[in-house]
């Protein structure tokens, strides 16, 4: 059955002929109609052009072409730049904009033979953790509570993405991950997901929200999705400066490579006394799994951990305030007139931007005011740097950590949005590894007593995303997640 | 004497820095390969980049960065070989990003000097203080359309380098021979083409006044400054401003002013308190920039000979005066024309030939010496001439001045109208036998004494050989037939 697909059964049915790419396409397409005025996890389908890239691929599949995404359906969070189809960045400012280019990552995964299905709904220029700041309203967690129909959040930013995989709209997305964008949604949504290293992926083509610490990444039902994603996504770019001229490895080899004798780390400083407490059991059976497969269990400080999610609120706004002064009426997007330039300036920005957006413009340009600068800007770069020396000196001890990837499970929609400090606590385990650039990546590993999925996150070594993939896949294969969301195509 | 403008109160001195912002000389822009051409129909040479379209990065041209470090050398400066990009944010049209790429902290060039020449032979050492890379913003169309501007994208993105000066310049002659020997050297290493009028260098001049001894005084800057002469004049006139505000009892404020060239006067544009506040951050797009040391050794080692050392060269070798000297380097084509002309040949009487009649040749017909209607070629053959006695000097000024007329060759001149000198003495004896019998008396005068009168003789001899005679031989005869 379709539905019961992962990218890489379908892929190993699409080369057996088993199954076409416009026969998985139309699935994908149906049960988008069926569940997207539920979920609201697309902002744009691309139905039509779908069908025939899928048409295009069963040729190509038919005259024996061995693409690594030939014929796959996935949906694009809708902050990838896509030739000739709208991007939104969930923005009302970009609302009417279709890009006259394609972002490379995108384009990697089209010359792979990608077919896409959508572009995927997100928090308004990736800024959230609930998906709820987006202008296209909010993504609904596929998930529930057992017993209890309230809507919950899919987390976010790559909220759509997230919800789209989970409830079966699409074999895998691309995601994007500037503080835990792509593994907070992973863990909400009971879904892999990892935000490789930086610099692994280029920039180029994806809308910026802060530029020293966004990288794309895919999400997927499975680690070994995520590996192949990944290595079509990946690769050394000369547009993006920051883009490492790195190879890039076969991932999905690397998933089996078990984990024996590796040394995993557990930051002590991850610990906390408002922990939930089933938190806490789940990362301590993930050790235990780790334990069991073959490797050692080390305990490990990372001592600026708690500076952590206070830099990246300092840094991120700081480079998203410039980023996204571009945003001005003038050239692209949605235009607000006024009678003079500072009018219009303002008026299309007020109307433009939403709240959390505008919040987090007002915070950049503070940071960076002079007079605070040093104070902020200045002293958040020092910590970042200590942050990354703290990841260096462990990384020479163990080979990967083992961390919660959140500190709670789904929360419900409209919660915590009147408290944005309390919203942005969601990203305190995930927002260290963009600020020292390191791999992470979110595997489910279990359910919470209220039937929603908890995922652990696996940090590894600048450029060794092999090692994240062969942890993650270990606790993947002693998890045996099989639940599934209440809201699911197919049933 | 040091330059001093006297006021009411007594005697001020004048304290200018320069910050000259020059193009730099690149197929592509300094982030994008967005062309660079001037008078490109408008938003022809425009990148995504440069329009700053939504996920658009910048990459830095390597080649632009090559020419901020020839120029750094070619200044006598320090080479970062760690530099920075920092982002300059500011909101307007035609800066398309919100904020302009710049090196604000770690500029690719440290300090440098230039040494400039003055009207009296003087030179003076002004110390540069940094020389950075940084982006160009578009162009603002005001007057295309009543009610709407227009926005011209095709210098957005191009490459400038700020080269901000010490505040050492004390007169407006040494801001202009500041602004001068800069071009110079830029247009000698083929960094910029310091073509003022197409805005490819342009200054800002920040001037302060101060009585002798006295820290700095508030300082003022006047923006945007695109010749060489409203540069001197800038600096004076406000200069003189600001000595009237202080006797007035008044105060300089700091502030952005304008230099209205027509009216001859300075204008206020924007006070400190209206001053942006531009976030400077460094640009987390772009990598610091590392140079190799070994490939400025490459460039330092390619470097053209610049203007000081051709000077010393021309002093040394060609034993010409420190001023010909400056002026024939000051502008590399004429050093080239000049070495043409002076290769095997008698340097001063090259130099002579060129400040003098070539130069206002040039001027009259308002040509540069790249077109110049004579060669250096033919310049040089003009010198053979007179140098192998074919013709005399005073001939050689007539066929000269034919040559700028028909661009003819000057063998051919002298040929066509017979030019050639005579140095047959026969002919100039009979010459003088004729001047000597129709001026008796005059004769009689010199012989007894009058020894003036020998010029009088030569020039009708002169004359009567319609210039031609070889001044040497009629006078040889001259003095022979009176003695």
């Amino acid at each position: 059955m379709i539905s019961d697909f992962t990218l890489a059964s379908a892929r190993a049915a699409l080369r057996a002929r088993d199954v076409s790419s416009v026969e998985l396409t139309q699935h994908f397409l149906g049960a988008i109609e069926a569940l997207n005025p539920q979920l609201n996890a697309f902002i744009t389908v691309t139905g039509e052009r779908a069908l025939a890239q899928a048409a295009a691929a069963d040729a190509a599949l038919a005259s024996g072409d061995q693409g690594a995404l030939l014929g796959i359906p996935l949906a694009i969070k809708d902050l990838f730049c896509t030739e000739g189809v709208r991007t939104t960045a969930g923005s009302r400012i970009l609302s009417p904009f279709v890009p006259p280019y394609e972002s490379t990552v995108t384009a990697n995964l089209l010359r792979d033979g990608a077919v896409f299905l959508g572009k995927a709904n997100m928090d308004e220029f990736a800024m959230g953790s609930s998906n709820a700041t987006s202008a296209f309203g909010p993504v609904v967690n596929p998930w529930t509570r057992t017993g209890d129909n309230r809507p919950l959040v899919p987390g976010g930013s790559s909220g759509g993405s997230a919800a789209a995989v989970a409830a079966g709209l699409a074999l895998g997305a691309t995601a994007t991950d500037t503080g835990g964008s792509i593994r907070q949604p992973a863990s909400f949504c009971g879904i892999a997901g990892i935000k490789p290293t930086y610099g692994r992926c280029s920039r180029w083509g994806v809308v910026a929200f802060a530029s020293s610490l966004d990288q794309a990444g895919p999400v997927a039902r499975n680690v070994e999705d995520c590996a192949i994603l990944l290595g079509s996504m990946a690769g050394y770019d000369p547009k993006d400066s920051t883009s490492a001229n790195i190879a890039v490895p076969d991932f999905a080899a690397a998933c089996r490579r078990g984990v024996k004798g590796l040394r995993i780390g557990v930051p002590r400083e991850y610990r906390s006394d408002d922990m939930p407490p089933e938190i806490e059991a789940i990362w301590q059976q993930g050790l235990g799994w780790l334990r069991d497969a073959g490797a050692e269990i080390v305990d490990v400080s990372l001592p600026h951990t708690k500076y952590g999610l206070a830099t990246y609120y300092i840094v991120a706004p700081a480079e998203a305030s410039s980023n996204l002064a571009r945003y001005d009426g003038v050239r692209f997007g949605a235009r607000s007139n006024g009678e003079d330039l500072t009018a219009l300036y303002e008026n299309t920005r007020a109307d433009g931007f939403g709240a959390e957006v505008q919040r987090r413009i007002m915070i950049g340009t503070y940071v960076l005011s002079a007079g605070y600068y040093d104070a902020y800007y200045i002293r958040a770069q020092k910590i970042r740097s200590l942050i990354l020396k703290d990841f260096t000196d462990v990384f020479a001890r163990v080979d990967a950590l083992v961390t919660p990837t959140a500190p709670s499970a789904a929360f419900g929609l409209g919660d915590r949005l009147d408290d944005p400090i309390k919203m942005y606590f969601n990203d305190v385990f995930t927002v260290p590894a963009n600020m020292a650039g390191i791999p992470g990546m979110s595997v489910p590993a279990g359910l919470d007593a209220q039937g929603l999925p908890l995922g652990l996150q696996v940090l590894g070594r600048p450029f060794d995303e092999e090692t994240v993939f062969a942890v993650a896949q270990a606790i993947e294969d002693a998890a045996g997640f099989v639940a599934k969301p209440s809201v699911r195509a197919g049933g | 004497m040091a330059y001093t403008i006297e006021g009411n109160s007594g005697s001020w001195e004048v304290v200018v820095g320069l910050e000259v912002h020059a193009q730099v000389i690149s197929k592509a822009k300094l982030f994008s390969g967005a062309a660079t051409a001037f008078g490109a129909a408008p938003n022809s040479q425009v990148s995504l980049v440069d329009a700053a379209f939504p996920g658009m990065l910048p990459v830095l041209n390597g080649e632009c960065v090559a020419q901020a470090v020839r120029t750094g050398l070619g200044l006598n400066a320090e080479i970062h070989l760690h530099s920075r990009f920092d982002r300059k944010n500011y909101f307007y049209a035609d800066l398309p990003s919100g904020y302009q790429i710049s090196q604000y902290e770690h500029p690719i060039v440290g300090k440098g000097v230039i040494e400039i020449e003055l009207a009296d032979g003087s030179t003076r050492q002004i110390g540069v203080t940094r020389l950075h890379l940084e982006q160009d913003a578009g162009k603002s169309l005001h007057d295309q359309h009543p009610t709407k501007t227009f926005v011209d994208l095709n210098r957005s993105g191009v490459a400038l380098m700020e080269i901000v000066s010490e505040p050492d310049i004390r007169s407006p002659e040494e801001a202009g021979a500041y602004v001068r020997k800069l071009r110079s050297i830029l247009r000698y290493l083929g960094t910029c083409d310091g073509n003022m009028e197409e805005g490819s260098l342009r200054a800002d001049v920040n001037v302060s006044v101060r009585k002798a001894g006295e820290p700095y005084r508030t300082r003022c800057e006047i923006k945007n400054v695109n010749s060489i002469r409203f540069v001197m004049q800038a600096v004076e006139v406000e200069a003189l401003r600001q000595i009237k505000v202080w006797e007035d009892g008044g105060e300089v404020v700091q502030e952005t002013r304008l230099f209205d060239s027509a009216r001859g006067t300075t204008r206020s544009m924007r006070s400190k308190e209206d001053a942006h506040d531009y976030r400077y951050f460094p640009d987390p797009d772009l990598l610091p920039l590392i140079l190799d040391p070994a490939w400025v050794e490459t460039l330092r080692a390619a470097l053209p000979e610049l203007p000081d050392a051709k000077r010393a060269r021309f002093i040394d070798a060609f034993g010409l005066s420190p001023y010909d000297s400056g002026v024939l380097v000051a502008e590399q084509p004429t050093a080239h024309y000049f070495e043409t002309v002076a290769a095997g040949r008698d340097p001063k009487l090259a130099a002579n030939w060129i400040t003098g009649d070539l130069f206002g040749a040039l001027n009259r017909t308002s040509r540069s010496i790249e077109d110049s209607p004579v060669s250096a070629a033919s310049l040089g053959a003009l010198l053979d001439l007179i140098s192998d006695k074919t013709i005399n000097g005073k001939i050689a000024k007539q066929v000269f001045e034919e040559m700028v007329e028909t661009g003819a060759a000057p063998d051919a001149i002298v040929q066509a109208r017979g030019l050639r000198q005579v140095v047959d003495t026969s002919a100039i004896d009979a010459a003088v036998d004729a001047v000597i019998a129709a001026n008796p008396d005059k004769a009689a005068e010199y012989r007894s004494g009058k020894d003036k009168l020998f010029g009088f003789f030569v020039g009708q001899v002169m004359k009567a050989m319609a210039g031609k005679g070889n001044p040497a031989l009629v006078n040889d005869a001259v003095k022979a037939k009176l003695g």
